[in-house]
């Protein structure tokens, strides 16, 4: 329907007077538009993307400290286990090796410095299941057999990082929102200034007998297609720039490349559409109002 | 098709036209004379509703010209055909798509619709010139393109402004009868003129109704013409 009334009257075009350098201007302003919102979408998604990475990454460990000392920490490291391993909503619970301790803490104390001269807390690594456990009642449980020990579920990591993602991505379609609003501002300043310019023409097509619509028509085609082919150049230009930028690594968790992934370019390609769209929009209502301010019957 | 009712028009408390009753009927042809600012223009704007009476009534096919909405004025209008004074083209267009320029505007071309064009310049003299722009044409040339676009589109009533303006004595009656002819096929015309040797040339070849315009008010012409 929306393209039958875009490209289906070429006639309806035929009889608007040439608009000059309006209508290129907006190919021109769809092409910049169309390169921002190729920007501000691949932001939203890559926030999206970097959110959800680093939230399954976090929910799905925790971590349980005990601080006991001499040989109460050992007792309290078994039963702690013990009492992990036999909780729901745990799917596997392992001491952490010194070693792997050693290596973790390497950056902060330096190569070859013995845990054992240090009071250094035990730590369980748990892996737990989709829904994870009852904190509640773990908690309790492990109060009861170990009282040193502190389970952390990381979720203080985790509400952060998904709160500044949720936010860039807020801020991403707020960008989406602006662009759509100055395109919309562009094509109604260039469509009313197409019109006014051609008042004495639209005043003789009404008195053939045109209806608003049709005239109306003439100026939605003209701009829309041009808007069309400025919103996929701007794509082809801008998609073409992301598709360039360098790869930070698949293995690296704390990033992700700008660039949209797999079906996310499905998103990229409707943006010619949406610019477009915004176009159809702001002419129809640019057109209709100054038709109908026009003080001939 | 057009009936006037009493109707007037006044334009910021100045009356143009006053208590002006008129019925124009399929076939009638009625030539309109006065003075310049009698308000011939008027009348003419009020019969293709560019202009709604602010007193008495305009009818047109059953619709008072007072409450008729957007879509009935673009009904009423295709109806009608117009010959304006000043004769506006779209100037981006030749002649030949300015005149099927009615039937293009409100979707009705025809598989015929260019040869019916084609034979309407022949008709006018201008098969010669229908790639030409509207700004290469001259005054007379302008007239007769107005005159082939008003009644492309077969309308039941023409109405024609000043349309020998711009004419020397031979093209006005050739106009002239180009006009008859129309009215012969069952139009009804309206010509507003101060033309009195076009008026006198058409006596003896159509049953024209001579009305006269003076001070805004009508009046049937006398012996004089």
């Amino acid at each position: 329907m929306l393209w039958r009334r875009i490209s289906g009257d070429p006639a309806a075009e035929r009889i608007v007077p040439a608009s000059g350098v309006s209508a290129w201007l907006i190919a021109l302003s769809a092409l910049a538009m169309a390169a921002l919102a190729v920007a501000a979408l691949s932001a939203s998604l890559a926030a999206s993307r970097l959110a959800e990475r680093w939230s399954a990454d976090l929910a799905r460990g925790a971590t349980v400290m005990l601080t006991a000392e001499g040989t109460r920490l050992e007792d309290e490291t078994n039963r702690a286990l013990a009492a992990l391993q036999t909780t729901p909503g745990i799917l596997s619970a392992r001491v952490l090796p010194r070693d792997e301790q050693n290596a973790l803490l390497a950056p902060w104390l330096g190569e070859g410095v013995s845990l054992d001269l240090l009071n250094v807390p035990r730590m369980i690594v748990v892996e737990e299941t989709g829904d994870g456990p009852d904190l509640e009642a773990l908690s309790l449980r492990l109060r009861a057999e170990a009282p040193s020990a502190q389970y952390d579920d990381h979720a203080r990591w985790r509400r952060p990082i998904v709160l500044v993602a949720e936010r860039l991505m807020w801020i991403a379609g707020g960008a989406l929102a602006l662009i759509a609003a100055a395109t919309a501002i562009m094509v109604t300043l260039a469509a009313r200034a197409a019109l006014a310019a051609n008042t004495q023409v639209i005043q003789t097509l009404r008195l053939m007998g045109a209806t608003d619509g049709f005239i109306a028509r003439a100026y939605i085609r003209r701009f829309t297609l041009r808007s069309l082919i400025g919103g996929l150049i701007g794509v082809v230009l801008a998609a073409t720039a992301f598709a360039f930028l360098p790869d930070p690594g698949a293995g690296n968790a704390f990033t992700t490349g700008l660039a949209p992934q797999g079906r996310e370019w499905l998103w990229v390609m409707l943006v010619p559409l949406f610019v477009a769209g915004v176009t159809y929009l702001s002419t129809r209502i640019a057109a209709a109002r100054m038709m109908s301010a026009l003080d001939d019957i | 098709m057009i009936t006037f009712e009493e109707a007037g028009f006044s334009y910021a408390d100045t009356p143009i036209l006053k208590n002006v009753s008129l019925n124009v009927e399929p076939g009638s042809f009625h030539f309109l004379t006065g003075p310049s600012g009698a308000g011939k223009t008027t009348f003419l704007r009020l019969c293709y509703l560019a202009l709604r009476p602010t007193s008495g009534r305009v009818v047109h096919y059953g619709r008072d010209a007072a409450t008729a909405s957007r879509d009935d004025i673009t009904r009423i209008r295709r109806k009608l055909g117009v010959m304006h004074q000043n004769c506006t083209f779209l100037d981006h267009l030749s002649v030949a798509e300015n005149v099927i320029l009615p039937l293009d505007v409100t979707e009705r071309r025809q598989s015929q619709s260019e040869r019916n064009r084609d034979e309407l310049l022949d008709w006018v003299g201008l098969s010669t010139r229908s790639s030409a722009k509207p700004p290469e044409l001259s005054g007379g040339e302008r007239q007769r393109v107005a005159l082939a676009r008003a009644v492309m589109s077969s309308p039941d009533v023409l109405i024609a402004d000043e349309p020998t303006g711009n004419l020397d004595r031979d093209m006005a009656d050739r106009l002239l009868m180009l006009l008859i002819e129309l009215n012969r096929l069952g139009k009804a015309v309206i010509v507003a003129t101060h033309d009195i040797a076009l008026i006198r040339a058409a006596k003896g070849q159509v049953a024209a109704r001579v009305l006269r315009l003076k001070g805004g008010s009508l009046s049937q012409a006398g012996a004089e013409l």
